[in-house]
């Protein structure tokens, strides 16, 4: 699975390609052809670095037919997903014991 | 698709108390619901007000008379439907911009004379971050990449 390491972001960020490669992501989600287009580096140096970025968490890749297409791990917004569905299950939970209380035992 | 999966949330409940008492309890007593570690104010919350019209805001006063303002109503239908954005960043502090913001909208129906279901929806969730697309020249610059992966790791639960 794609979990994010902060640690090893760290480092694979302090290249200047990938720095670059992760910009290029940003933009659209890109293949490894397109990706050496863009970039003065060979393809096999583009799989390298995208090696690089993916073992860290910062990008995720998938097949589209017989490329593959990689593009910025979404983790971040899924965290937050996960983090406002457990506000949300509680204030509903706590809301539920608020409106079954009898109103005569409202303070 | 996983994308626009994971921008959007879904809940909902069943409750035992009519239409009507069920969205007043939700809108005039959300300070009550709202789990009570979140919290945007240095000062103890004295109240939540959850102003009921179009154009009102939901804030947070504090013990010390602080105010924060951290959702603007977008609607305003009782007994059925409220919507209201949520301009709390994922650091837990208010986003000032609104192209930054996510909506939550409650919706309530009917189930019989006692008994109400609440749908509640928080969608746009992609708009808060994780930042990747606020990249500019500056992000390779002393300020950029920290401050953005120190952002990327604050969503993160487990990120020490």
């Amino acid at each position: 699975m794609s979990t994010y390491r902060p640690d090893e972001a760290w480092t694979a960020l302090g290249d200047g390609t990938r720095r670059a490669i992760v910009e290029r992501l940003a933009e659209r989600p890109s293949s490894v052809g397109e990706l050496a287009a863009d970039l003065p580096v060979s393809r096999p140096a583009v799989s390298q670095h995208l090696k690089v970025l993916k073992d860290a968490g910062l990008v995720v890749d998938e097949a589209a037919g017989t490329r593959r297409i990689y593009r910025l791990n979404p983790a971040g917004v899924a965290a937050l997903r996960d983090q406002l569905d457990a506000f949300w299950g509680r204030a509903l939970t706590a809301f539920q014991q608020t409106v079954e209380r009898p109103p005569e035992e409202e303070s | 698709m996983t994308q626009a999966q994971s921008s959007v949330l879904h809940r909902q409940i069943v409750v035992d108390a009519p239409i009507e008492r069920a969205f007043a309890v939700f809108t005039e007593r959300f300070g009550d619901i709202k789990p009570p570690d979140h919290t945007l104010l240095a000062a103890p919350i004295a109240e939540t007000v959850f102003e009921p019209r179009v154009g009102g805001h939901v804030y947070d006063r504090g013990v010390d008379g602080s105010e924060c303002r951290w959702s603007r109503v977008l609607a305003y239908e009782p007994p059925h439907r409220v919507v209201f954005s949520w301009d709390i960043n994922p650091q837990w502090q208010v986003e000032t911009d609104p192209e930054l913001t996510s909506e939550v909208e409650v919706r309530f129906i009917a189930e019989g004379p006692d008994r109400t279901r609440v749908e509640l929806e928080h969608r746009n969730l992609d708009r808060h971050g994780p930042g990747w697309p606020v990249f500019s020249e500056s992000i390779g610059g002393d300020g950029g990449w920290p401050l953005y992966l120190q952002r990327f790791a604050d969503l993160l639960p487990d990120a020490a």
